[in-house]
């Protein structure tokens, strides 16, 4: 997994908290910076590609490893 | 871009229909959707201070129940006293055991977002409700405010 600034675990929350989580996490970051978030919402993996495409903020890896989801996220 | 615009009408009062309209808005804010939620007849429910929501299992056979309950529990059996609070704590339960957030969480996430809550006014004259019972940052109105916003809306949805 490539190099992130800021780690979001949202292991164990169900649709729309991880979506949720993760934009309040990105609104405190700086424009280019990454952020890693980790989830077990198997819905999150549409849901995450669905939230990039739409606030423009590019997904830049989502991967299953170890029974959990994972994204990159970088702030536009 | 120009911001897209989501307007829904919540008009139910149960646990289970308080989900759709505080999930979808509170989402939709994520997105960057500027959001409204006009609640009227039961929606002014989930507006209360103090949610007391309750989910029924009577008239809807689509709902799983525990322990295959609804196989061997008679449809009158979910009439006798009590019933509908077991089967509400029991769903809290389930939802809090998976992840799921409580309506008071999303609610607070909905406000947080800055989702324009729209209260009926006509529903809170007719239930005899009050303003002081319901939460803080609601406007109340009827429905040709419901129109300004939602006229000219992206998606609008009737829950």
């Amino acid at each position: 997994m490539a190099d992130f600034d800021q780690e979001l675990d949202a292991s164990g929350l169900n649709c729309p908290l991880p979506i949720l989580r993760a934009k309040k996490t990105l609104s405190g970051m700086d424009a280019g910076q990454i952020l890693h978030i980790i989830a077990t919402d198997p819905g999150s993996v549409k849901d995450f590609d669905a939230f990039s495409k739409q606030t423009g903020n590019e997904l830049l890896e989502s991967k299953e490893e170890g029974g959990k989801f994972h994204f990159l996220i970088k702030k536009a | 871009m120009d911001q897209k615009k989501l307007a829904i009408i919540a008009t139910k009062g149960s646990l289970d229909w308080a989900y759709p309209p505080f999930i979808l808005a509170s989402t939709a804010a994520a997105l960057g959707y500027d959001t409204q939620i006009f609640f009227t007849f039961y929606g002014l429910q989930l507006l209360k201070k103090k949610l007391a929501l309750e989910v029924t299992p009577l008239g809807n056979p689509g709902m799983p129940m525990p322990m295959g309950m609804d196989k061997w529990f008679p449809v009158l059996g979910m009439t006798l006293p009590g019933m509908q609070g077991m089967v509400t704590s029991m769903m809290k339960k389930k939802m809090s055991s998976k992840g799921v957030a409580s309506i008071e969480e999303l609610r607070e996430l909905c406000m947080e977002a800055e989702v324009k809550v729209v209260a009926c006014q006509m529903t809170v004259d007719l239930f005899d409700m009050d303003h002081s019972e319901f939460i803080d940052g609601v406007e109340y109105a009827g429905a040709a405010a419901f129109f300004e916003f939602a006229g000219d809306s992206d998606i609008c949805l009737y829950i």
